[in-house]
């Protein structure tokens, strides 16, 4: 029963947070509170080991809260829960656009789509870079620090990434040396 | 190799790469999935995020499952998403049952900080070989500069963004007689 409920509100969390993983944080609050399965303090622990593993975060919350309240059979029922309602926006989506592919309209609004897009992932890579690299420790300009150590690791892996030969390797490569640097510079 | 092993098993490594959420996907989905595999195209990779980030769900598991629906069908898309939430359920499962203090740890908090201090550089990496496909003339040039201010000074949600682009874009190639961005 408590699996068929958990299937059912992550079901609910996928269906109902737009714009991926910590989305999912002010359902999850509520759903804590509801059910009892899990604490605030819970949830802090969760979303700091689900942004520190590989794999997408809301993903990651799913498993943990489902283990959390019914163990392995929890973690799984959890997870599919959440990307069943993905899985059915999603194929209907793409279906649509299957059949209606060489259509002037929907090319002319992808068009105007494919610049957004790129606009929205920088948009987020640049929030990601203001929170890793500079940190607000007080009033005004003296009260802003910039993490130089930070800031030179990741010049450092887009100044390779832009040299042809290294650019070839697999990206888990530059992440494997940055984790080891960081460990290293004690970051 | 089977295909759908291989669909399932290309997007498993997908979710094993990935650190901190969907937009660090793209680095890794471009590598595996447009260059290695030749599944899907730029472009097709930045439709699929423009989709993924206005639909309900997880930004990742919208793209896998788009990424797989296209090559194979219903059956691909159910294995694309299955392959990249499968590293996530192993993994956490096994933290949360024997090591929850995980995130506590000095030395996984450094190298978490290495990472971070990577993705960053990825992403804009990736965001340069998107906007080569995407940024084609002086109008989507204009869209990505209007949504990139909107999106940081205003936090517009990317829903009304992404919906307002698709209709200026569109409106742009109505009145340029259909002529705008079609020099390939």
């Amino acid at each position: 029963m408590i699996l068929l409920k958990l299937f059912f509100e992550f079901f609910k969390v996928g269906l109902f947070s737009v714009g991926g993983g910590l989305a999912t944080v002010p359902f999850l609050q509520n759903m804590g509170m509801a059910t009892g399965w899990f604490t605030d303090a819970d949830l802090t622990t969760m979303i700091a080991v689900a942004e520190s593993t590989p794999g997408p975060i809301g993903v990651n919350m799913a498993t943990y809260v489902g283990y959390e309240a019914a163990g392995i059979a929890g973690s799984v029922i959890a997870t599919l829960g959440l990307v069943t309602p993905s899985i059915l926006v999603i194929l209907i989506i793409a279906g649509f656009l299957q059949k209606f592919r060489t259509s002037k309209t929907v090319n002319d609004v992808f068009y105007g789509l494919r610049p957004a897009s790129t606009a929205l992932v920088a948009a987020a890579g640049l929030r990601v870079a203001a929170s890793i690299y500079v940190s607000i420790t007080g009033v005004g300009w003296n009260g802003v620090s910039v993490n130089w150590l930070a800031l030179a690791i990741g010049v450092a892996v887009f100044a390779a990434m832009r040299i042809k030969k290294l650019s070839k390797l697999h990206p888990i490569v530059f992440i494997a040396l940055a984790a080891v640097m960081g460990m290293i510079l004690k970051l | 190799m089977n295909i759908y092993l291989d669909l399932f098993l290309t997007f498993a490594r997908v979710g094993a790469c990935t650190f901190g959420g969907g937009y660090a996907m793209l680095p890794i989905l471009q590598r595996e999935v447009v260059e290695k595999k030749g599944w899907a195209t730029e472009e097709e990779l930045a439709d699929y995020f423009a989709i993924g980030q206005c639909t309900p769900g997880v930004i990742a598991v919208n793209t896998a499952t788009f990424i797989g629906y296209k090559y194979k069908g219903v059956l691909g898309g159910i294995l694309t998403t299955l392959g990249v939430v499968a590293p996530s359920v192993l993994i956490i499962t096994l933290i949360a049952a024997f090591l929850s203090s995980f995130a506590d740890i000095p030395l996984v908090g450094h190298a978490l900080a290495g990472v971070s201090a990577c993705v960053v550089a990825m992403i804009a990496s990736s965001v340069i070989k998107l906007g080569k496909s995407s940024l084609k003339d002086a109008v989507t040039v204009g869209i990505f500069l209007v949504v990139l201010l909107l999106s940081l000074w205003l936090k517009l949600s990317p829903v009304a963004l992404v919906v307002g682009a698709g209709v200026v874009g569109w409106a742009a190639r109505r009145l340029c007689g259909g002529k705008a961005g079609e020099a390939k």
